[in-house]
């Protein structure tokens, strides 16, 4: 599976939940598999998409928040994942697209190869944290993903994508946000 | 600890204009001259307040916060704006995410070493970036300060810096 296919699952799966998806690919590969006005595309400060659902998250306990993340970002602002844990919102679920790469700058390796994403989410106090790598297990996983409390982690590891990178985000970024605010505010 | 009664006072009258002016979220890294204000926010349970691991995560925690509909307040010391920087100027400014930043401002007149270069630099960097601040010099002057904070992040949906000098929460 790469990481087109696993976004194009991800978001097939989301239903009407508002997710902040992280800066790079990630976002344009969301976009075209579901251009959500739920979706929070970020262009720039990367690693913020944790922290950025996590806030909204503990603003609307009652709204499931996901996040969809990749390696670099993750490992970027790892200090998001002990501040979950702590906090705790039950409604936070926060999805890894692994590829080991910084695919938008060219495919540089990240060190997530050595790295047990899902082992820190869980030593840092996420209720559930576990890593896939076939498609079958992807759907079982994101099957019972929002059905678990939270905060629950999911690390999809990928191949990375071999095609044509899918266009930019379109939605100007003030557009981007009074989407997602409105999603979030006539949510639960 | 090192805060006195008008310290307290201080924080108290403070924190309660910022629940008059809608502030519902709070989070930030602690700075000691911060120390009246966030012993005061431990204390009132209208003030929920989330310990950040770093200022640009503080940062990140209420922006979300902010688009769910909550009204976020940040609470930094001057040596975290550069952690900040990419933060609210990739995030906070060309989203239109507005938040008020409680700043303090170390190295203004004598410090430690570590905030001579920042405490000369941080309000012209705040500037240099479009984020409007505030630099009130008592505690009488905090909450004109504070409305002027207020009207920036509610009209023109923008970060504003409320820089806080030595001696009004904690020495």
């Amino acid at each position: 599976m790469n990481s087109t296919e696993a976004v194009a699952h991800i978001l097939k799966r989301l239903g009407n939940k508002p997710a902040v998806i992280a800066t790079g690919f990630i976002c344009r590969q969301a976009q075209a598999a579901a251009a959500r006005p739920e979706n929070f595309y970020m262009i720039g400060s990367m690693g913020m998409a944790s922290s950025i659902g996590l806030g909204a998250a503990l603003a609307r306990p009652k709204q499931p928040v996901v996040v969809v993340d990749g390696d670099g970002a993750v490992l970027m602002n790892l200090g998001h994942l002990p501040m979950a844990g702590s906090f705790k919102p039950k409604n936070f679920y926060h999805i890894v697209v692994d590829n080991g790469r910084y695919e938008s700058t060219g495919g540089q390796a990240t060190i997530s190869k050595d790295v047990k994403i899902e082992m820190i989410a869980k030593a840092s106090g996420y209720k559930s944290a576990v890593g896939v790598a076939t498609e079958a297990a992807l759907k079982s996983a994101l099957a019972k993903l929002f059905k678990s409390p939270g905060p629950a982690m999911l690390v999809v590891r990928v191949k990375p994508e071999k095609g044509e990178a899918p266009p930019r985000v379109t939605d100007s970024p003030e557009e981007i946000t009074r989407k997602f605010s409105a999603a979030l505010r006539n949510g639960k | 600890m090192k805060w006195t009664s008008v310290h307290q006072d201080n924080a108290k009258r403070f924190a309660g204009a910022l629940k008059a002016h809608g502030f519902d979220f709070y989070t930030g890294v602690p700075c000691s001259l911060l120390g009246a204000l966030l012993e005061h926010i431990a204390s009132d349970k209208a003030m929920p307040y989330y310990p950040a691991v770093r200022e640009d995560a503080a940062f990140g925690l209420a922006a979300g916060a902010y688009m769910a509909g909550k009204k976020p307040a940040v609470l930094i010391q001057n040596s975290g704006l550069g952690y900040s920087l990419n933060v609210l100027t990739s995030l906070n400014l060309i989203y239109k995410i507005p938040v008020l930043a409680v700043v303090t401002w170390r190295g203004h007149g004598p410090d430690a070493p570590e905030h001579i270069v920042m405490g000369a630099s941080c309000i012209k960097l705040m500037e240099d970036v479009g984020i409007s601040v505030a630099a009130p010099d008592t505690a009488a002057d905090l909450e004109n300060a504070l409305r002027q904070g207020v009207h920036v992040t509610n009209i023109q949906k923008k970060p504003f810096a409320l820089f806080i000098k030595r001696g009004i929460f904690g020495q």
